[in-house]
């Protein structure tokens, strides 16, 4: 999946969870992203955000710390 | 029908009872000495059906309501002056009937001549020889000479008298013409009109009205002069606004209108019922056979989702399993670029076994996954799903409801707690105000849509929100009482405004939001739909719809009664569509409409078998029951029953399948009766996805587009050769029952089977049954489900287990299945696919009656005289600025690719928005669409794709490059000897 793509998808997500009320919108965004995501998805997700995260709505960026890291990535 | 073989049970006798059943309280009477109890407004000739007492009919039959014209079935009642038509006189308490009289049987003997006078003797001859009512009641009315001298007639060609249909032929061009006499319509591929065989006794007209909804059927003429007409005299059956849904000729008692295929082959001699493999309603149907030679289906009427209705598709186009295109044969090639060899059953799954298991070797155990069929069986979908869980040992298996409602399971699982519709299909009796959105149920769900449309046409309300004035906008009887011509992707915005207006004029229904909803997410809900800026005022800049109208609309819902909503694939394949579903839920909260008969939200499942294949653990990150993989409870019950450790990592969807395809990380793929290419957004993409995997395996009828990049093609089977069940919209499970043996001499379950076990499983079904009762085991919805109680009960609709032994007409009654209905914000976000100089006009996708889906099946039918191509419908005022005439080639383009085809001038189009179908191959209109998704679920969004229109002169080089590899890539080998 071109990083392109990949960011477009997270930045979805983020931008549902963001409108929610309550201050748990990290947690949301990253559950999301554990429930739905193959562990290769993730794992260019977080190439993506070890390289810097560029294009990721900062509410990606903060949920990053709660995905499940792959064991491949 | 000799051998009506399943269910054998008086409860579904298929005796014509006159004319239907009533519901009231019970009445007694008695009836030739026989005392009956029977519900208050049934009528004399049904009490006395019920009784087992048959009253002579022609007119009457209890599909419809009843007439009164024939007088054959008149009848004396004490106390009561005169013969009166026991159709038309209901009864009452005390009542004494005597069906059979001297005076009572000299009338019925008159009427019966006098019909006769006019008919054609020519009964041997007659298609309908056997299976004709005027047959039958001529010999129960005892008639066995005629006295009137022939005269005045319309059966005959030429005014010679009374010959036989032969001798007719062979003297007409001698005779003087019979002006009376009109010659027989075959216009129709599927049956014929013959008026010199009509007794004008309006059940077809009554039919056509009553029960399709399309009057497309007429008497013209008054007395003598009275014939049956399609449109006006000037149009035979083909041209008139008939649907050919056959209501017309299954009504006729006689051969008036006749199945081709009956003329044809003859009277059938044995049936099975089985369930319609088209659309989501899921149709009860008689396959009629000879020996195993299908003669016609018949829509079943104890079937509760369609109540003895049908549609063109279930009823007549089901030619495509006898199609010359069929493959009956594996077939196997080491690339693409090959020409497809065939071989046996053995050779063909080992080369696939060890295609698969060499990939997983090379590239790793998620390297290879599965696609299941919404087309095929639960107890088939349930294998597939289970191959790639127990045998490839991942949770790589997604199902075509990714790319139409996995936003409505996702939306509705968040909203309700279940993925699923609310109602059953006979609710909307009890409906008072509609709501269609996104949905088109006159063209893709028929036999649904006529229920609805009856509904209707006794007072309920209409709101429809589409950008198309789709049929059931303004239709004969029906016009809705707001049309939202909404631009696509506000869908959000639209479904937030209405919640506005009944939130800020207070008419939701607290007092049913504080007892079934959570309270603080409803006041946090209310308080982010109360902005100003929800409101129909400030939205209608974006959404097309003028404010007042949406307003009016609003208060029309939340106040008019009963409140159900139907949505379709307009709502779900968006960027927005899980947001969209959950508006929609909001709303019927708001409103206090779920949990009771005519409420509700109804999602119109596009296949047969959609809901099924999500219930069955199709989707990657859901075990059957839709269960999480994350969830060690659930993986338990599974790793217990299958003997393998389950991953508990969700799997890939299918469009993350394709881009891991392109990324080189995913290589093969078992795909059961789907044909992504065709049907699957950004055609390039796809396409590019297929040819870098290593092993494709299509196991389908035909060589579908898919089949152009596969590597082993394995032979399907139709419906009619399955024996399993299929789940409609209505979480119905249907029995599916073999009504000819496997043409290619497995079942579609037996095919999954061998190839597990070729990959080293150890499967050993015997029966479907078996694997139902597994499904059973696991899966706590469907605990009570068995085949013997299918039999027993004709359907069931899940959850049917220990608290719910009869299943589940209604979900939520007592409470929702999460607990508390849960308010979710809906905030609008605006798709990225947007319009501009280069792209100005917005596309949207769907398909029409005649055609279903990719087309793989309706193609290959007579279905094709109706819609033969694609076109692209466009508005006048956009045509007239491009300079485009109706029938034109235009050239339609997109950023993901361009085809061509013919534009069709037309105002059922809103200005600035175009719309196309997907059904023909020849043009691949999802090589215009995009890879933009739904948010939750990677739906895609089908339904905006900003595109241009200009002239053209005809197919583009795109076009003519696909059409010339799918030519290659079908060539094949002939067997060895």
């Amino acid at each position: 999946m071109s990083p392109e793509k990949l960011v477009m998808m997270a930045n979805q997500i983020a931008t549902f969870f963001k409108t929610q009320p309550g201050d748990d919108a990290p947690q949301k965004v990253a559950a999301h992203l554990n429930d739905f995501w193959e562990p290769r998805m993730r794992a260019q997700f977080f190439a993506h955000v070890d390289a810097g995260g560029e294009g990721l709505d900062p509410l990606v960026l903060r949920a990053a710390e709660h995905v499940k890291r792959p064991a491949t990535a | 029908m000799k051998d009506f073989i399943i269910p054998n049970d008086k409860s579904f006798d298929d005796k014509d009872m006159g004319t239907p059943a009533r519901t009231g309280k019970p009445v007694h009477l008695t009836i030739d000495g026989a005392e009956v109890t029977v519900p208050a407004g049934t009528s004399v000739m049904r009490a006395a059906a019920e009784a087992g007492l048959d009253i002579p009919k022609l007119c009457a039959t209890d599909s419809l309501e009843a007439f009164g014209s024939c007088r054959l079935c008149v009848v004396e009642i004490e106390g009561r002056r005169g013969t009166p038509a026991s159709c038309t006189t209901p009864v009452h308490d005390g009542m004494v009937v005597h069906t059979q009289s001297e005076k009572v049987r000299k009338i019925r003997k008159g009427v019966m001549e006098l019909y006769i006078s006019d008919h054609p003797l020519d009964c041997l001859t007659c298609s309908a020889n056997g299976d004709c009512e005027l047959q039958d009641m001529a010999g129960a009315v005892g008639l066995r000479d005629m006295r009137y001298e022939t005269g005045e007639n319309h059966y005959a060609p030429s005014l010679a008298g009374m010959l036989s249909k032969s001798d007719r032929r062979a003297q007409a061009p001698e005779g003087e013409a019979n002006p009376q006499y009109l010659p027989c319509d075959e216009s129709n591929p599927y049956f014929t009109y013959d008026p010199s065989k009509c007794i004008v006794c309006n059940r077809c007209v009554r039919a056509c009205e009553e029960v399709q909804g399309t009057f497309a059927l007429t008497i013209e003429g008054r007395g003598f002069d009275s014939r049956v007409s399609a449109g006006t005299g000037l149009d035979d059956f083909l041209s008139s606004d008939c649907v050919s849904c056959g209501a017309c000729v299954q009504a006729c008692p006689t051969a008036t209108l006749q199945e081709k295929s009956v003329a044809e082959m003859g009277t059938p001699t044995r049936s099975v019922v089985t369930t319609c493999a088209y659309c989501g309603v899921g149709c009860s149907f008689k396959a009629e056979l000879q020996g195993d030679q299908l003669v016609r289906m018949v829509p079943w009427k104890h079937g509760k989702a369609n109540r003895g209705h049908s549609c063109v598709k279930g009823r007549f186009a089901y030619g495509y399993a006898d199609h010359p295109d069929r493959i009956l044969s594996p077939m196997i090639r080491d690339s693409i670029d090959e020409p497809w060899r065939e071989v046996g059953w053995k050779e063909a799954l080992s080369f696939a076994a060890g295609k698969m298991r060499g990939l997983q070797e090379k590239y790793g155990q998620k390297s290879i996954g599965v696609i299941t069929s919404s087309r095929c069986t639960n107890e088939e979908t349930y294998l597939v799903q289970k191959l790639a869980r127990a045998v490839f040992g991942n949770n790589n298996t997604d199902t075509c409801a990714r790319v139409c409602h996995s936003p409505t399971g996702y939306g509705l699982g968040q909203t309700f707690g279940t993925s699923a519709g609310t109602q059953d299909f006979d609710s909307v009796e009890q409906t008072d105000v509609i709501i269609v959105i996104g949905a088109n149920p006159t063209d893709a769900h028929p036999v649904f849509g006529s229920r609805m449309k009856k509904r209707l046409r006794e007072g309920a309300k209409l709101i429809v929100i589409d950008p198309r004035k789709i049929d059931l906008v303004k239709s004969a009887h029906i016009a809705a009482n707001h049309h939202l011509p909404l631009r696509p992707g506000t869908n959000v915005a639209v479904v937030s405004a209405l919640a506005h207006v009944i939130v800020t004029e207070g008419l939701a229904d607290e007092a049913y939001i504080r007892e079934r909803c959570d309270w603080d997410e409803y006041l946090a809900y209310a308080e982010f739909i109360s902005e100003d800026r929800h409101s129909p005022e400030e939205t209608q800049a974006l959404t097309g719809v003028p404010a007042e109208e949406l307003r009016a609309a609003a208060r029309t819902f939340a106040t008019g009664g009963n409140g159900a909503i139907y949505y379709g694939l307009g709502v779900t394949e968006h960027s927005q569509g899980s947001t969209t579903v959950m508006g929609i839920a909001n709303l019927a909260m708001l409103t206090g409409n779920v949990g009771r008969p005519g409420v509700g939200v109804n999602p119109l499942r596009g296949q047969n078998n959609v809901q099924g294949s999500c219930d069955m653990g199709s989707f990657p990150h859901e075990l059957p029951g839709y269960r999480h993989v994350k969830g060690q409870e659930v993986r338990d019950i599974f790793q217990k029953t299958w003997g393998v450790e389950i991953d508990p990592e969700p799997g890939l969807r299918i469009p993350n399948m394709l881009d891991a395809a392109v990324d080189g990380t995913f290589k093969g793929l078992y795909c059961q009766g789907e044909d992504i290419l065709q049907s699957d957004p950004d055609t390039k993409h796809v396409s590019a996805g297929l040819a870098a995997m290593e092993c494709v395996i299509v196991h389908d009828l035909f060589l579908n587009e898919t089949a152009n990049y596969a590597h082993v093609f394995l032979p399907g089977s139709t419906f009619l050769e399955k024996d399993g069940t299929f789940t409609n919209a209505e979480r119905r499970i249907n029995r599916v029952r073999e009504v000819m043996a496997p043409k290619a001499d497995y079942a579609d379950w037996e095919v999954t089977q061998l190839l597990a076990n070729a990959m080293g499983a150890n499967w050993s079904y015997s029966h479907p049954s078996e694997i139902m009762a597994e499904i059973a085991m696991t899966t706590p919805s469907f605990a009570g489900v068995t085949y013997d109680v299918l039999e027993e009960k004709g359907s069931v609709q899940w959850p049917c287990n220990e608290e719910h032994p009869d299943g589940t007409p209604l979900m939520h009654v007592d409470g929702f299945v999460r607990g508390k209905g849960r308010f979710i914000v809906t905030e609008y976000v605006a798709t990225e696919e947007k319009t501009g100089p280069r792209f100005p006009l917005l596309l949207t996708t769907g398909r029409i009656l005649s055609q279903y889906n990719v087309g793989a099946q309706t193609r290959r039918t007579d279905n094709s005289i109706w819609h033969d191509e694609d076109v692209l419908e466009i508005h006048p005022h956009d045509a007239e600025v491009r300079g485009l005439t109706d029938g034109q080639w235009v050239r339609l383009a997109s950023r993901s690719g361009e085809t061509s085809l013919r534009a069709k001038v037309s105002d059922r189009m809103s200005p600035g928005v175009v719309y196309t179908t997907f059904h023909h191959p020849d043009t691949q209109a999802n090589v215009i669409t995009t890879d933009f998704s739904d948010w939750a679920t990677n739906c895609p969004e089908y339904k905006v794709t900003a595109v241009q229109v200009s002239l053209s002169n005809g197919p583009t080089d795109w076009q003519e490059e696909y059409n010339a590899q799918a030519e290659r890539s079908r060539r094949i080998l002939p067997a060895a000897e």
